[in-house]
């Protein structure tokens, strides 16, 4: 039994319950047992939990997990379905039952049941991750339950479901996928952020290092061709912004001489073309024209990489392109002034913006040590919103500072560690695979909602696990990390 | 299988991605200070109080633009509650739709408006407002914002004052940290000229607020707030009564009247017609269009902006460096056989006066020809090697004048009109393929000069000066308004001071010799002042001659000297020299007593002798 794991549960879910107080205790009554708060409802929740906890460890047998997954499996994707139909709106999504006093997520034990399923799958004799059909297979365990979350307008919960490439890659997926969802994800969000210029110059960057590296011929010369273009590229913005400070200063000075000064003045001005030139027209000429002769060296040298390279460059072009046309017609409206503010392309601090900016004030203003126990301002006077649930962190910021939240990120770092490093030791597959999920659900949320916070991810309503108020999730999260404490528990039994 | 030691690589990334997020939080909690401050200003709301623009004064203390209050009505959308359109409309004297469309918009962008108030309209007038604040309890979420605009009491002229308006994104991007959306600034005018001083500086007060944006009560009783700083009052060398007086000459006619003080090169009075109307002033962005339409330009402000040939007015300039240049003396004499002749058949022709004469006569009877033989010796000068040489010497001596650059005065979009050079011609003609002869017109101020009326009124400060200029200025140095000092500075010409009342003389004569004497300007005599001028008849390819008159008066201790332009105006004793004799007359004696030359001047209508674009 791995007791250090459990001491490391028990301390977040009493952070997690002191700090529910503490975000809740103006506004609500002032006991951390009074029943009608949410600290004292969270207590509850907390009590159930350790019994669910007891239950798995020592009550049910172990091997039931492996046996019952594929049922268990359908049974809880039956209810992701249901739920579209059968559940009210709250806030945009159709995610919840409402059970009378209960209110939970499928989409929560959802998690539970597609990491027991890809384990079991995982696990299985002739199962080779390498092989196209095995992995469409792990790839449809894992994206038909995302995609009917997705259809409950629960995108970031769906989201989670990402971090299971992480296990794909334990179990020997190529390294290249995640280098090329990583890419994928760093163009679409440099592409909002910094706009189409950057996110190509980054693809161009990518490949030619790759290019360079892995390719045939002398790697120097390549190399240092790839630096320099690179580098006049990366200048290239700024003496284009010069070059049209100069054209606006010449502007100006027309402007105070023309007797209508509102009238368009970029039109008179012969320079005032180079206002409408972009850098990135620049850049793509440079980058299409050079592709042809790339494209028949490849053919030439039988440049295999080379080949794939230029593919990838026009596919990578393409999706930074229409990156634009999804963010404004494929996203939703609430999901894109997130995603806007997130990226700081609309400073809209009274809309959007108030959740990120009102965090990122309460987490700012707790400097190293924290105001206190108790004594955080931005947070009990209630100016974070959803401050016991998805916004907890900002108490823990608020009040206990830097060192507080380095303390419980470090927590959370030791939980995750743990379970991989006990995973790895595990013999059985299915365990050690099940041991990975349980790590990867765990490390998206964290990562994911700490993230949305601090203003590095977009504001996704994902719960820190255990520490965020909510029975649904601390039960799933109890869940999860005890099965694997009882399938651990049982491998050392048998070795 | 080579995924054995992949649970490093994944521990090293968990490892990274906390990093990520510590250093992350460390940056929110101890490197960025911004965060505790937003704390503490969480739950204050600023609201902006904005200055009093300052007041601009004439010379004598008059007032040429004040203010008066006026109110934006804000709105801030998610405190309305459901209320009687009509009702409201009909108080702020709107249609209901207006109020609809405005609130309809507010509810598209209110995810980007929140908790903001918005402003639903813009310089509502006291009387509306008042209406307005009697009834606004029943329209929650509804406010008024003092706001002052401009008040015109004389009718100095929109050229010359400059508008104010709403800053657009354009302005706010050319002057960084300065204004924001919703501030003013002066545009044109002197408005523009001395925006910095004339705007103030923004105050706010500080109100406390609960998380739902509810304003509860004032910040410490008011003790954190800033008074808004109104801006400096400007005085301006500008004579009230001069520039109205002005204003009412030139009604109906294209032109300009820039009127100097020797002494000192302030700007007494600068006129362009037509302009816009300070009536309209306010609030311009009702009558932009009408204005940006109107063919006659009302926003070109010519007497800075327009370059004009000045005529026979630039004799003196070409007497004067003659003089200097030693081909000229004042007793010499020159026939002129209604013209001067040269090459084969050609004439630059002249009216009929006696001759020969000598150069005082030459200038009061504004005779062409003398100055095409004293052009000719300037420029064909055995000192310069050739014309070309010639000609530049004259473009510098010309330059000293002020011609073809900027004067640099302190008036916004000054022009710098234009004076040619052998390159000019070399351009044209080839070099050497030019004499003295092909840009004989220079000698009578036509040809490819140019130069704005305020170059002519500096050239007859500078020669009721004798010999020096001050740069022309509007802004007088007041409590809290420097001047530049380049305004203090005389200004010499390149032609040495003694030459100067050997031409005065001439001046004098052109004016005072009595009306059937020869003397071209005996119109703008004035009794008992002893008013110089010269004459100039401009041509204008576009109509009708342009009729020109630089005059300064007295002849000794000059208080005033004035050019008038008037376009179309045929000679320049018809229009031009009246006008600017009456000016004259009403700055130095207070009062007009021509009162039927002042009359035929006013009612006078050359709008239609004038080709519109």
């Amino acid at each position: 039994m791995d007791w250090a794991l459990i001491g490391v549960y028990l301390l977040l879910i009493v952070i997690g319950w002191l700090n529910i107080f503490a975000a809740t205790h103006t506004s609500e009554p002032g006991s951390l047992l009074d029943f009608h708060g949410r600290a004292g409802k969270q207590f509850v929740w907390i009590l159930t939990a350790l019994g669910l906890a007891v239950l798995i460890l020592f009550l049910l047998p172990p091997r039931l997990w492996e046996g019952l997954c594929i049922p268990f499996y359908v049974f809880v994707l039956g209810l992701l379905v249901l739920v579209i139909f059968v559940s009210s709106d709250v806030k945009g999504s159709h995610s919840w039952f409402d059970l009378g006093p209960i209110r939970f997520q499928p989409a929560e034990i959802s998690k539970i049941s597609t990491s027991l399923v890809l384990s079991w799958l995982v696990s299985q004799q002739n199962f080779k991750i390498t092989k196209l059909k095995d992995f469409i297979l792990a790839c449809l365990v894992i994206g038909v339950p995302m995609l009917v979350i997705v259809a409950e307008s629960e995108t970031g919960s769906a989201l989670v479901y990402a971090g299971f490439i992480f296990v794909l890659y334990r179990e020997g997926l190529s390294g290249w996928w995640l280098g090329l969802i990583g890419l994928v994800i760093a163009l679409f969000v440099g592409t909002l952020t910094m706009g189409p210029y950057w996110s190509i110059l980054l693809l161009a960057a990518v490949l030619l290092a790759c290019n360079a590296f892995m390719g045939k011929g002398p790697m120097e010369k390549k190399l240092l061709w790839s630096g320099i273009f690179v580098l006049v590229m990366a200048l290239l913005p700024a003496l284009m912004d010069w070059l049209c400070s100069l054209v606006n200063a010449h502007i100006e000075w027309m402007a105070q001489r023309i007797w209508v000064p509102e009238a368009s003045d970029n039109d008179r001005y012969f320079w005032s073309f180079l206002l409408k030139v972009k850098p990135i027209y620049i850049l793509l000429a440079l980058g299409f024209a050079s592709l042809p002769i790339l494209g028949y060296k490849a053919y030439r040298k039988r440049e295999t990489f080379l080949g794939i390279s230029i593919a990838a460059f026009v596919v990578g072009v393409l999706l930074v392109f229409s990156t634009d046309y999804i963010f404004q017609n494929v996203l939703q409206d609430h999901q894109r002034s997130r995603i806007e503010v997130l990226l700081g392309m609309k400073e809209d601090l009274a809309g959007a913006g108030y959740n990120v900016n009102q965090s990122k004030i309460a987490i700012g203003s707790g400097g190293l040590l924290g105001k206190g126990f108790l004594q955080g301002t931005q947070t009990t006077f209630g100016f974070v919103p959803e401050q016991s649930t998805d916004f907890i962190f900002c108490t823990v910021g608020e009040e206990w500072g830097f060192v507080g939240c380095l303390v419980v990120i470090a927590l959370y770092v030791f939980l995750i560690a743990r379970i991989i490093l006990d995973a790895e030791r595990c013999r059985g597959h299915f365990t050690r695979t099940y041991g990975y999920c349980v790590a990867s659900c765990i490390f998206m949320h964290l990562f994911i909602n700490i993230g949305m916070t601090v203003g590095l991810m977009p504001v996704i309503g994902i719960p820190l696990p255990l520490l965020s108020y909510g029975g649904s999730s601390l039960w799933a999260f109890t869940i999860l990390i005890f099965i694997f404490l009882a399938l651990y528990r049982d491998e050392k039994k048998y070795f | 299988m080579d995924s054995e030691g992949r649970h490093i690589r994944l521990l090293i990334g968990l490892g990274a991605a906390a990093l990520l997020l510590l250093g992350k939080i460390f940056s929110l909690q101890i490197v960025n200070s911004r965060y505790k401050e937003d704390a503490d200003r969480n739950s204050t709301i600023y609201e902006t109080i904005y200055p009093t623009r300052g007041v601009i004064y004439d010379r004598n203390g008059e007032v040429l633009v004040g203010n008066k209050v006026a109110y934006d009505i804000l709105v801030s959308p998610r405190e309305v509650q459901a209320f009687d359109t009509v009702a409201l409309a009909t108080v702020l004297g709107v249609e209901p739709d207006f109020i609809r469309s405005k609130l309809d918009d507010y509810h598209r962008r209110r995810s980007s408006i929140g908790f903001q108030a918005v402003t639903m309209m813009r310089m509502v007038p006291s009387e509306v407002y008042m209406r307005f604040d009697e009834v606004k309890y029943k329209f929650p979420g509804f406010r008024g914002q003092v706001r002052g605009i401009r008040d015109y009491p004389v009718n100095a002229g929109g050229n010359l004052l400059g508008y104010v308006s709403e800053v657009n994104q354009a302005y706010i991007d050319r002057h960084p940290g300065e204004y924001r959306s919703g501030d003013y600034a002066g545009m044109t005018g002197i408005e523009a000229a001395r925006e910095k001083d004339l705007r103030g500086e923004k105050g706010y007060h500080i109100y406390l607020r609960n998380s739902r944006n509810q304003i509860e009560q004032s910040y410490k009783d008011g003790a954190e707030d800033k008074e808004a700083i109104p801006g400096h009052d400007i005085v301006t060398t500008i004579d009230a009564q001069l520039q109205q007086y002005g204003q009412e000459l030139m009604q109906n006619k294209v032109g300009s009247i820039v009127a100097i003080e020797p002494s000192t090169g302030e700007i007494l009075a600068l006129v362009s017609s037509p302009g816009v109307d300070v009536s309209q002033l306010a609030d311009i962005g009702k009558y932009w269009n009408e204005i940006a339409q109107n063919p006659y330009k009302p926003m070109y402000n010519r007497a800075v902006q327009a370059s004009y040939p000045p005529g026979s007015v630039f004799k003196l300039v070409n007497g004067l460096i003659g003089l200097q240049e030693g081909v000229l003396r004042p007793e010499m004499m020159y026939p002129c056989s209604k013209g001067y002749h040269f090459g084969a058949g050609h004439k630059l022709g002249c009216h009929g006066h006696k001759s020969p004469i000598n150069m005082e006569e030459s200038i009061m009877m504004s005779c062409n020809a003398y100055y095409c033989y004293v052009l000719k010796n300037i420029l064909d000068n055995d000192k310069y090697a050739n014309v070309a040489e010639g000609l530049d010497a004259w473009h510098e001596y010309v330059e000293s004048f002020g011609f073809g650059r900027k004067l640099g005065s302190d008036f916004p979009a000054e022009l710098a009109g234009s004076i040619p050079t052998s390159k000019t011609y070399n351009r044209v003609y080839r070099r050497g393929g030019w004499n003295s002869t092909t840009v004989i017109s220079l000698s009578i101020g036509q040809g490819e000069i140019l130069a704005t009326p305020m170059h002519l009124a500096n050239l007859c400060a500078t020669i009721a000066n004798r010999g020096y200029y001050y740069i022309p200025h509007i802004i007088k140095a007041s409590e809290g308004v420097e001047i530049d000092s380049r305004f203090y500075e005389k200004q010499y010409t390149k032609v040495d001071t003694v030459h100067f009342p050997k031409v005065i003389r001439g001046m004098w004569r052109a004016v005072n010799s009595g009306a059937g004497m020869g003397g071209t300007a005996w119109i703008a005599h004035i009794d008992s002042l002893d008013v110089c001028g010269k004459t100039g008849t401009a041509q204008n390819p576009r109509g009708a001659d342009n009729s020109v008159f630089i005059c300064f008066a007295p002849m000794d201790n000059p208080k005033i000297a004035i050019a008038a332009y008037v376009e179309n105006g045929g000679f320049g004793a018809t229009y031009a020299a009246p006008m600017a004799s009456l000016m004259v007359e009403k700055y130095l004696k207070g009062s007009v007593s021509r009162t039927a030359l002042e009359e035929r001047m006013k009612q006078a209508n050359l709008m239609s002798r004038v080709k519109r674009d």
